[in-house]
């Protein structure tokens, strides 16, 4: 029982770690602030959520892991709605997303 | 594990410095600083001082990013470029960084016990806190009672600067000559989107419950007054952004600030006070209960109130005159 507990979360932690890895590579990757916001938004949620969802299996039902889970709860509460509140600024502001100059049937 | 996590976090703390002094950009600098804060944060706390990463979290990563942005809204957005005088800088730097990496050789090893800091007044501390004062943190007691001079002094220099920041600047209804009711009324930075405004009503009473468990459980575990107020003043200055300027100063209005910020340092005073009236000396608490470590821990409870109502009116009424100035 202990062996798949530290499996499954072994397999959540790593799960983390690689899309908090692809939420950078696409930070640095993407062309403009809205799909570079779009890849920041894998680290904020999933990653985040993997990682602290493998700390949880691994302290086991104690008040640590109710601690864990109230600050997932806040991660999902707040970082869409830091994300919103981002993209509706800079929209706001007069950033406008990169993808529209492109002519429709280019091939990039 | 740790030196590795140490080397790790203090190289992001290098590139983050040069970035902020590289940035000409002010916004990307307050940004990067916030970003250095919560480093040091996370310095602190792999160095297991919970209560000062708990304070730098609060107050340099939270409240001094926003209190920045608030002054960035009077200022222009890009720094002036100044290139008289780079030499002079660069040459103060450079015999700075000179000196402090020379005292650095005669430094000791991170947690030799050997080390002038745990031979001298720390060990003191460790073993009496439990019978003196009978709480198990003893950062507390040592904040709150072997060293409470030195805390009423910071609580002095909070409320000198907030004294400093509204002479300069004014909190309409309270210092200087605007009104309070000038503020235009409904205007606020997020009143029109609907999900902040969701999430953050939703948000703000557990941001004021956790201000009250870090103020009052600060003789358990890490917390206490300075922080407590740091959050408080968070949650009440999100509320500011959610419903409005004029609105939030409704709720707590600028002269009751006021009384907030000189009140908490009147409290801190004041116990010091009381404690001499019942025949102890000056923040000497034991006097205040029959049984002297219960008055310890009353007196600690109290100063504590004390540095967190102060703390908590001074970040406010230096936001509310930042935010009610930038318009």
């Amino acid at each position: 029982m202990a062996f798949w507990i530290d499996l499954l979360s072994f397999v959540l932690l790593v799960g983390g770690g690689v899309f908090v890895l692809i939420g950078g590579i696409g930070v640095l990757r993407m062309p403009d602030l809205y799909t570079r916001m779009h890849a920041t938004g894998l680290t904020d949620t999933m990653g985040t959520l993997l990682v602290l969802g493998g700390v949880m299996l691994q302290a086991g039902l104690s008040l640590a892991t109710i601690k864990l889970a109230a600050i997932a709860i806040f991660l999902l509460l707040t970082g869409p709605t830091a994300s919103y509140a981002l993209s509706n600024a800079a929209l706001l502001s007069g950033l406008r997303p990169k993808a529209e100059w492109l002519e429709p049937g280019s091939d990039r | 594990m740790t030196v590795l996590f140490g080397i790790f976090l203090l190289t992001l703390l290098v590139i983050t410095a040069v970035g902020i002094v590289r940035s000409e950009n002010l916004f990307a600098a307050v940004m990067l600083s916030g970003i250095f804060s919560l480093l040091m944060a996370a310095n602190f706390f792999i160095l297991d001082a919970a209560d000062v990463a708990l304070t730098e979290a609060a107050v340099g990563a939270g409240i001094s990013t926003v209190l920045l942005l608030g002054a960035l809204a009077l200022t222009p957005i890009q720094e002036r470029r100044n290139r008289a005088g780079r030499w002079v800088a660069l040459g103060v730097v450079t015999v700075t960084t000179l000196m402090v990496v020379y005292a650095t050789f005669e430094k000791p090893r991170l947690g030799d016990p050997q080390a002038p800091v745990h031979q001298h007044v720390a060990p003191w501390y460790l073993e009496q806190t439990p019978e003196l004062v009978g709480i198990p943190n003893v950062v507390t007691a040592v904040l709150g009672t072997f060293r409470g001079y030195d805390t009423l002094g910071e609580v002095i220099v909070v409320l000198t600067a907030g004294v400093g920041v509204l002479f300069l600047l004014g909190l309409p209804g309270a210092v200087g000559h605007r009104k309070r009711e000038e503020l235009a009324s409904g205007r606020s930075y997020l009143g029109h989107h609907l999900i902040p405004q969701v999430v953050g009503q939703l948000l703000i009473p557990f941001i004021l419950l956790f201000a009250l468990y870090v103020q009052f459980h600060g003789e358990y575990g890490p917390g206490g007054g300075f922080q407590a107020g740091a959050i408080f003043a968070a949650g009440f200055i999100l509320y500011a952004l959610i419903a409005g300027e004029r609105e939030a100063l409704t709720i707590i209005s600028p002269r009751f600030l006021m009384v907030l910020m000189a009140g908490g340092a009147l409290l801190y005073g004041g116990v010091g006070i009381l404690c001499l009236l019942l025949g102890g000396s000056f923040l000497d608490y034991s006097v205040l209960a029959s049984d002297p470590r219960t008055g310890q821990q009353w007196g600690i409870l109290a100063i504590e109130l004390g540095v967190g109502i102060s703390v908590a009116g001074v970040l406010l009424a230096i936001y509310h005159a930042f935010a009610a100035r930038g318009r």
